[in-house]
This record gives C-alpha cells, sequence and structure tokens, in this order.
C-alpha cells in the first residue's frame, strides 16, 4: 500500500507544485484507473503487491523523468537563439565532470528499479503457493476455442466462462489449453499467466472479499478471442459450499465425448456448469492423450464453409 | 493450373475491402496513364528504376515508407473506430474475421513496410555522403535490396484484393498460424512479403556494414564519422546479426504449413514456445534497428540546430554500441507471464532495464547540446523536443513493463500498446518526420514550408497524446489488446478520447501533405542555392542540393570531428575557399535493371506460393535466378564522368560558396 499512498501524496503535491504538474498528469490517469475496478483496484493479495510494484517503480522513475524534462525545456528555453542574454558556447562539448553525472543518474536509477525487479520476482513468481492456514483450492483451467473450461477437481463439477471462488481462501489454477495459446487473466486477481498447449503453467490467487469482477483471454487467439471473457464471482464460503452443492445437483456431464464436442470451435458461449467430471480430464488434455482440438471445420455450424480453400471469403 | 486460386478469392461479399481496392486500382492506373500521357516512361526507367545511386534509391525507399506509413495509418483509424463503436454489445463495422485482418496488416505494414523502408532510406541518402564518399559498398545490390523491399509491400497490398491477410497478430503465433488453425493463405501472404523484403533488409545490412568499414574519405577515421552514420552503422549491424534468425523462423513456419513438419505445431514433438522465443530475439533487437537511426537523426538536429558540436560524442558513440549489444539480450521480456520462473525474468528484467541507462545517457546528452547554444526552435527541432518529452515517458512506462511482476498486469494489455507506440511514434516517426523537414532542401534543392511544418508537428505531438495517454488508462483498466469489440461499459470514454487523438493525428497527416504541396508551389521561394541551408555541420551539406550523381567531385580530405563545419571555419579565417582542385574523371557504377528484374519475379514467385501454383513458382524461381548470372557475367560495370563535366558541376558549387563568403563576411560571420 505504500505505493498508493506515495502516489496520493504526489497527486496532492501535483496541485501545489508545477514541477510535479507532469507527473500529476500521469497520476490523474491512474487515480481514474484505480476507481474503476482495474488492475489498481485488486481485489486480493497478488493484485495488490503486483500493483504496489508497478507504482513504486513509477514513483521511482517519476522523480528523475520529471526534473530531467523540466531541464530539457527550460534549456531550449533558455538557449534559443533569440535570447541576447544567454551565453554562446560554439565550442563547449566535453565535460568530465558533467558526463560522470549523465552516467550516473541512469546507473543509479536502474540499479534501484534492479533491486525491485529481483525481490519482485522472486516474491511474486506465479508458481509460488499463497501463505495460508487454509488449504487451497484447486482449479483447472483448460482454454479452448474461444471459451473456458474451468474444472475443480475437490469437488468434481467443472464450469465454462464462469469462475466461482470463496473470498478468504487461495486459489491453485493449473492451466493448458486444448488448442491455440491464450492468457488466462483477471484484472483484479492479479498476475496473468498464459495457457499453454501440451504444457501445464500455474498461478495462485486470492480474493480477500466478496466481488464480481471480470476476467478474459490476455493473448489473441483467433476469430471467437473477444468473446473469451468470462464473469469472477468472488463469494463467501458458505455460499461457495452451496453453489457446489447446486451445481452438482443439475446439468450434463463432461466425459470424454462431451468435451470433444466442447473442444470445437464455438464464440460467445453462455456460461453453464457440468454435474461431474471425468477425473482424468485434465491431465489427458494437458499430456496431449486427448488429441489438440481442431481448428476450423466445414462440418461446424458456427464455421460452415469459413476458411476452406477460399482464402477466407465465402 | 491455378492453384487454390479462384474467383472466390475476390472479396466481392465485402464493400470495405472490395472498394478499397477498387480505388487504390483506379489510382495505380491513373498514375500509370499519366505516366504514359507525359512520356515519362523512358526518364522512370532510366533515372529511377534502374538507378543504382544510393541518393535515388534512399529517396525511393521514404516514398515507399510513406504510401504504406498511410496504409497502415488508415489500418489505425478503422482499429480505433472500431473499438469506440463495438461497446456493450453493439458489433461494430467490421467483423472479427476482417478487424483481426486489419490489426495484422497494420503492425506488418507499420514495422516492415513503413519504418523500415524510411529508416533504410535515410540511411542510403546519408551514410555515403556523410562519409564524404560516392556510392555504398555495392550499388547494384542495394537496387535489388529496395526492389524486394518494394515487392513485399506490394504482395501485402495485393492481399486486400486477392485471398486475405494474416488474422493471427504482426507476428504470426504458432499454434494459431499453424495450417490446422489457419488453413486460409492470410498467413502465407505474410510469410511471403516478409520474407523477401527480409532478404533485401539483411542484404541493406551487409551493404552498410561493408561501406562504413570500408569505403570513407581520406581523414574520416572512425571516431570522427558523424553520429548519424554511426547509428546507421550499429543499426546494420543489428541487421545482420538478427535478420537471419527471422528468416530462419519464418522458414521453419513455411516448412510446417507447406509439407506438415512439426517445428513448432502442438502435435508430434512440435514446440510453439520456441517460435515466440526465436521471433523475440529478431524482434527486439528489430525495435533498435528502428530507434537506433533515429537517435542519430536527432543528434544531427540537436547539434545543428544548436549552432554547436553534440556533446559528449564520445560517450554517444559507446551509449550507441551498448544499446546494440544489450538489445540482444532482452527478447523473454515480451512473455514474462509466460512462467519462465524467478530467475529467468529477473535476469531480462534488468538486462530490459539496463538499456534505459544508454538512452539515458543520450538524453542527458542532447539535453547538453544545447546548454550554451543558439537554439533555433524551427520545425526539426519542435519534433526534437517533442521527442524528449514523448521518448522519455515510452521508456519510463517500457521500464514499468521491465519490471516482471508489473508485467503481469499490464502485459498484453492497452496499456503495452499505449508503450510501444509511445517509443515508436514518438521515437521513430517523430525523427523520421524531423529528418524529412531537415534533409528536405538537401534531397529536392528546396526547403519546406515552415509554418506548414509547426502545424502538422502540432497535430501530430497534440494527437499522440490524445491518442494514446487514454489507451494507457483502460490498460491499466485491465483492457488488453486486439479485442474486436468490448463488453466493459467503463472503457467507453476512453475509447471515445482516443478516436478524437486519431482525428487530430489525422489532421497532421492532412497539414503534412498540404505542407508539400504548398513548398512545391513555392519552391523557387525557399530555394536553397547554398547546399547549406540549415548551417549544417557534416559533409553532405559540403555538396549542392540536390548533390551531383557522383557527390563530390574530390573526395573531401578531413581533419576532425564535424568534417564541414571545419571547412567553414577554415574558409571564413582565411576568407577564401580552397584552392581550387584538379579535377580528375570520376568512374562510376552503370544503371542496372537486375534490381527490378529479380523483385519483379520474386513477385510472381511468393504469388505463386501463396496459391500453390507450382509451376510458376518454379518457373519465376529459374527466370529470377537467370537475372543474377546474366548480371555476373557483365563486361561493362563502370562508365567514366570526364573530368570537364566534374569540373563544370563543382564550379557552379564554388561560385554559389563564394557567393555566401562574401555575404557571411559583410555581415560578420561565423563565430
Amino acid at each position: 500500500m505504500a505505493g498508493l499512498q506515495a502516489a496520493r501524496r504526489a497527486w496532492t503535491r501535483a496541485c501545489r507544485c508545477p514541477a510535479v504538474g507532469i507527473a500529476g498528469v500521469g497520476m490523474a490517469g491512474i487515480g481514474l484507473a484505480s476507481c474503476s475496478g482495474g488492475v489498481l483496484d485488486p481485489l486480493g493479495p497478488v493484485g495488490r503487491d503486483d500493483a504496489t510494484l508497478l507504482i513504486d517503480a513509477t514513483v521511482v522513475m517519476l522523480a528523475i523523468v520529471v526534473p530531467t524534462i523540466m531541464l530539457a525545456f527550460w534549456i531550449a528555453w533558455r538557449y534559443r537563439a533569440s535570447n541576447p542574454k544567454a551565453e554562446y558556447l560554439p565550442y563547449w562539448s566535453y565535460s568530465g565532470r558533467i558526463e560522470a553525472v549523465v552516467w550516473s543518474i541512469p546507473v543509479l536509477t536502474i540499479m534501484f528499479i534492479g533491486g525491485l525487479i529481483w525481490i519482485g520476482s522472486y516474491r511474486l513468481d506465479p508458481f509460488k503457493p499463497l501463505p495460508s492456514k487454509a488449504p487451497p483450492l484447486e482449479v483447472q483451467v483448460v482454454s479452448l476455442d474461444w471459451k473456458w473450461l474451468f474444472i475443480y477437481p475437490q469437488q468434481g463439477v467443472a464450469t465454462v466462462n464462469r469462475l466461482v471462488v470463496p473470498a478468504g481462501t487461495p486459489v491453485h489454477f493449473s492451466i493448458t489449453s486444448a488448442s491455440v495459446f491464450n492468457a488466462f487473466f483477471v484484472p483484479r486477481l492479479g498476475s496473468m499467466v498464459y495457457a499453454m498447449p501440451g504444457m501445464v503453467s500455474q498461478v495462485s490467487l486470492e480474493a480477500d472479499r466478496p466481488g464480481t469482477t471480470y476476467g478474459q483471454s490476455a493473448h489473441f487467439s483467433g476469430d471467437g478471442f473477444s468473446d473469451m471473457h468470462f464473469q469472477v464471482q468472488s463469494v463467501p464460503a458458505s455460499e461457495f459450499a452451496a453453489w457446489v452443492r447446486s451445481a452438482k445437483g443439475g446439468g450434463p456431464v463432461l466425459d470424454r465425448k462431451a468435451y470433444a464436442e466442447l473442444a470445437r470451435q464455438s464464440q460467445n458461449v453462455k456460461p453453464y456448469s457440468y454435474s461431474a467430471v471425468d477425473a482424468e480430464l485434465f491431465g489427458a488434455v494437458a499430456m496431449q492423450q486427448i488429441p489438440p482440438a481442431p481448428g476450423p471445420e466445414p462440418g461446424n455450424p458456427s464455421h460452415a464453409g469459413r476458411e476452406v480453400g477460399t482464402g477466407g471469403h465465402d | 493450373m491455378f492453384g487454390k486460386l479462384a474467383w472466390s478469392a475476390i472479396p466481392f461479399g465485402q464493400p470495405i475491402p472490395l472498394i478499397t481496392s477498387l480505388v487504390v486500382i483506379l489510382v495505380v492506373l491513373g498514375v500509370l496513364g499519366l505516366v504514359t500521357v507525359k512520356g515519362w516512361w523512358t526518364y522512370l526507367w532510366r533515372e529511377w528504376v534502374t538507378s543504382v545511386d544510393h541518393k535515388r534509391i534512399g529517396i525511393m525507399y521514404v516514398l515507399l515508407g510513406v504510401v504504406m506509413l498511410i496504409r497502415g495509418f488508415a489500418d489505425a483509424i478503422m482499429m480505433r473506430t472500431q473499438q469506440a463503436i463495438a461497446i456493450g454489445g453493439a458489433p461494430g463495422y467490421l467483423e472479427p474475421e476482417h478487424y483481426n485482418q486489419i490489426f495484422s496488416a497494420h503492425g506488418t505494414i507499420m514495422i516492415f513496410f513503413a519504418a523500415m523502408p524510411l529508416v533504410i532510406g535515410f540511411m542510403n541518402f546519408l551514410v555515403p555522403l556523410q562519409l564524404g564518399v560516392r556510392d555504398v559498398a555495392f550499388p547494384t545490390l542495394n537496387s535489388v535490396s529496395f526492389w524486394l523491399t518494394a515487392s513485399g509491400a506490394l504482395l501485402v497490398n495485393v492481399s486486400l484484393f486477392v485471398g486475405e491477410f494474416a488474422r493471427t497478430g504482426w507476428l504470426p503465433y504458432p499454434p494459431l498460424s499453424e495450417v490446422g488453425y489457419s488453413p486460409g493463405v492470410g498467413v502465407d501472404y505474410y510469410l511471403w512479403a516478409v520474407q523477401i523484403s527480409g532478404v533485401g533488409t539483411l542484404m541493406t545490412g551487409i551493404n552498410f556494414v561493408t561501406t562504413v568499414l570500408k569505403l570513407r574519405c581520406p581523414g574520416m577515421s572512425y571516431l570522427r564519422m558523424p553520429m548519424f552514420t554511426w547509428t546507421a552503422f550499429a543499426a546494420s549491424l543489428l541487421i545482420v546479426a538478427v535478420f537471419p534468425i527471422l528468416t530462419a523462423t519464418l522458414a521453419m513456419l513455411t516448412l510446417d504449413r507447406y509439407v506438415g513438419w512439426h517445428f513448432f505445431t502442438n502435435d508430434a514433438g512440435g514446440n510453439p514456445m520456441m517460435f515466440m522465443n526465436l521471433i523475440w530475439a529478431w524482434g527486439h533487437p528489430e525495435v533498435y534497428i528502428l530507434v537506433l537511426p533515429a537517435f542519430g537523426i536527432f543528434s544531427e538536429i540537436f547539434s545543428t540546430f544548436s549552432g554547436k558540436p553534440l556533446f559528449g560524442y564520445r560517450s554517444m558513440v559507446a551509449a550507441t554500441l551498448f544499446i546494440c549489444i544489450v538489445a540482444m539480450m532482452t527478447w523473454l521480456h515480451h512473455f514474462f507471464t509466460m512462467g519462465a520462473g524467478a530467475a529467468v525474468n529477473t535476469a531480462f528484467g534488468i538486462s530490459t532495464s539496463v538499456i534505459a541507462v544508454g538512452t539515458g545517457v543520450k538524453i542527458y546528452n542532447w539535453i547538453f547540446t544545447m546548454y550554451g547554444g543558439r537554439v533555433r526552435l524551427s520545425v526539426p527541432m519542435l519534433w526534437s523536443l517533442g521527442f524528449i518529452f514523448t521518448f522519455i515517458i515510452g521508456g519510463m512506462t517500457g521500464v514499468m513493463l521491465a519490471v516482471p511482476p508489473a508485467d503481469f498486469l499490464v502485459h498484453n494489455s492497452m496499456f503495452l500498446v499505449a508503450h510501444f507506440h509511445n517509443v515508436i511514434i514518438g521515437g521513430v516517426v517523430f525523427a523520421l518526420f524531423a529528418g524529412l523537414e531537415f534533409w528536405f532542401p538537401k534531397a529536392f534543392g528546396f526547403r519546406l514550408h515552415e509554418g506548414w511544418g509547426r502545424c502538422a508537428f502540432w497535430c501530430a505531438f497534440v494527437g499522440f497524446w490524445v491518442t494514446f495517454a487514454p489507451l494507457y488508462i483502460v490498460g491499466l483498466m485491465g483492457m488488453t489488446r486486439r479485442l474486436q469489440h468490448v463488453v466493459v461499459p467503463d472503457w467507453a470514454p476512453w475509447l471515445y478520447a482516443s478516436v478524437v487523438g486519431v482525428a487530430i493525428l489525422a489532421l497532421g497527416a492532412v497539414a503534412q501533405v498540404i505542407q508539400l504541396v504548398v513548398s512545391i508551389r513555392d519552391r523557387e521561394k525557399l530555394r536553397d542555392t547554398t547546399g547549406d541551408p540549415w548551417d549544417g555541420r557534416s559533409l553532405e551539406w559540403a555538396t549542392p542540393s540536390p548533390p551531383p550523381f557522383f557527390n563530390f567531385a574530390v573526395m573531401p580530405n578531413v581533419e576532425g570531428e564535424e568534417a564541414y563545419w571545419g571547412i567553414k571555419l577554415r574558409a571564413v579565417e582565411t576568407q577564401q575557399l580552397s584552392p581550387e582542385p584538379n579535377y580528375q574523371p570520376i568512374e562510376m557504377p552503370v544503371n542496372s535493371p537486375v534490381g527490378f528484374y529479380t523483385a519483379f519475379f520474386a513477385t510472381v514467385f511468393g504469388f505463386a506460393m501463396i496459391w500453390y501454383i507450382w509451376w510458376l513458382a518454379i518457373v519465376a524461381l529459374i527466370a529470377a535466378f537467370a537475372g543474377f548470372v546474366v548480371f555476373a557475367w557483365r563486361d561493362v560495370h563502370e562508365f567514366e564522368v570526364p573530368a570537364d563535366e566534374v569540373a563544370r558541376v563543382d564550379r557552379a558549387r564554388r561560385a554559389a560558396r563564394e557567393a555566401t563568403l562574401a555575404q557571411m563576411a559583410e555581415e560578420g560571420g561565423l563565430p
């Protein structure tokens, strides 16, 4: 939170002193963005730590950037050709002292930022589990063309395009893709991670408090990409249990046959849930025991005739 | 007979590409008709198409780049308006199949066919002049390079009318770009267009490395070379180092698509991550191939318009080479979010931010170049100051993205989009417009209109920030890139604001065109008779404007940094020019159609490969190769310019200089 406070302080300073006016513009943007449910309005600890680091790095750099910009404009104005008071030094092109300072300022700044990078990368490694007394909820994520499948192996249910998590419990996501690259991203929860075919990536995230937010693919994956967004609901633990019960109560079963149908390309899929899941399914997808999902097929109603040998025009 | 090519390849059902194509075809036919009616064919063929003069080739590169810049900007207008319309359930006017082609074409065109030709055009025009020599090391190869680049640009534009372009983004990541997920011809258009122009670029790199290493006028030691030449040299080294990676990577993807190999496929042991590593091992240095010459342009402008030598010249050279080397060690920051682990991310995060040391040093050196100067705030200088402001902010957001956990929030978001436009427009495009303003009189003999230039600058500067500041903000609000429609209503105001910015940028483009038209109309008033309209400091200003095809009647003899400034100082001190030299005949390379010929068949070859017309591909390949063989066996490769002709041209130049000197003596002269 130090960074958020620093941002606020910078904002109030900017109002008083024109020297940080430029910083003010940037901070105004950050401020506007943070009240509107973006990455600077985190719902949980991972997002908060990521955002703090983002803001800390920005503030450190603004401390150098703003004076440098002011210096550039001041010198250009001071030494304008029409200013007879400015001294003209037509041969002056070297000063060891200035050179030393000129190399030191960026070197020192980058050493500082390098420290942030080093510490931050280790502390916020997405594969690292979150510290917590409660055991984490396991969620297996499969990106498909063009929807998200979330499997809850401990509960034996699954959802499409809808992620329900209990507030206050860390969630450990195992992520793979059935077809092409995607990135699993819930802006208000923090760290995004790629979903890649034949590989399992991991991320641990947590929502502190109940709320509803927005998640989406952050890596372009084809024609239906824009609808690869999903609703994320963080609910109290009791409500989560009730939700699992109701999901188990009705809906289709996700076996290999249902998966094969789901894996075909489709766009703008409305959220729904599966009452039971083949326990081996995620592993079979990730290890490609089930072959990669098909691309555009002539027989697929959502893709009839498209792209087949005609250069994409019907 | 015609492979996959059929009438269905023409987009009869899609009004936007169809009408655009028809308009483009009509314009092209109109231009060709005009050339025929006016009888300009012979002139064009002799003086331009077959020219091996580096200045002519440079001008053609710039022309190509400007045309493609307009095409890429049209794509940008469509993307920004589509996103502003398609909010909360509205479909917009571009369906995904079309929108995805547009953003893929926008990136491909802007990098490969707008920025690269413009940068290489400046290198072509300036490097031999700044080195005090008469041409590049391999003049005919240079012509081949240009025409191959034009061939790639042509193929990209043909995709508008025949078939489709890639829908995979400007870097076609597999497995999406593999034949199973992208069975159309779009990715093939991308592959062959980029591959053909990439060969041209690699040859340019070889040409310029050789030119700088082997062809410098007497006294032009490495540490006397002008800063632009240094940066062009560094960019050429990077081209030679990394373009083979691009060629190999695209060749592997081509083998996957055409003959069913498995370099990057999902199955059979293919590894798509390898593509991402390889493409960025080329792609990140590519950014510096563009931006280093841009830094060179600004270095020339800051020192010329401050009336002072560049501050810390040696330090600038060091910073350039430092960036050149570190640029090849940062590629992984394009996929921190792939889960490579903390150690890898740390290493690449630090190597990335370390580049900011080199750029930071450069910025301070430019600032101290102005210190103690007489800063003339004319148009090139406005662009340069606009650059300092814009580029510093872009660099700052770049370092934010270099912090891996921060990148986890904004990778692939609109924040990233805003960042790289911030550095590429603020760095490269601003430099190119500054450079156009600065060297236009050298190329064409008259200056550009000052007022319209100022207008264009302010529109571009304000328009840039109104377009991209909102994109930074929606990026922080969680909006990812490449969305054909958006569902979060909170983003709408920022997307509207961005459209306003694009409109201002469009006004800037119009102002730029008006500037050109007005300047051509008033060219007699704006005529540069001295060859040195800005009180320049490097050797290109020692030639008349435009320079004779042999550049220098006599090779200059360089006695220090800033060669031409030294010559001018001596002339002012002694109140006379150096004594008239003993003119000798000059050997110059003869023009050659081999570049145009090869590129013609390369285009046919690419088109045939895209549409699986194998017989035509084989014929075109043999024909292109035959051109080389005939060229290699040529008997005459140089002709002699008689000493009288050299003397006549140079005496005219000297007369103009004498007049300037006399005028300066009256006015009190140089410092």
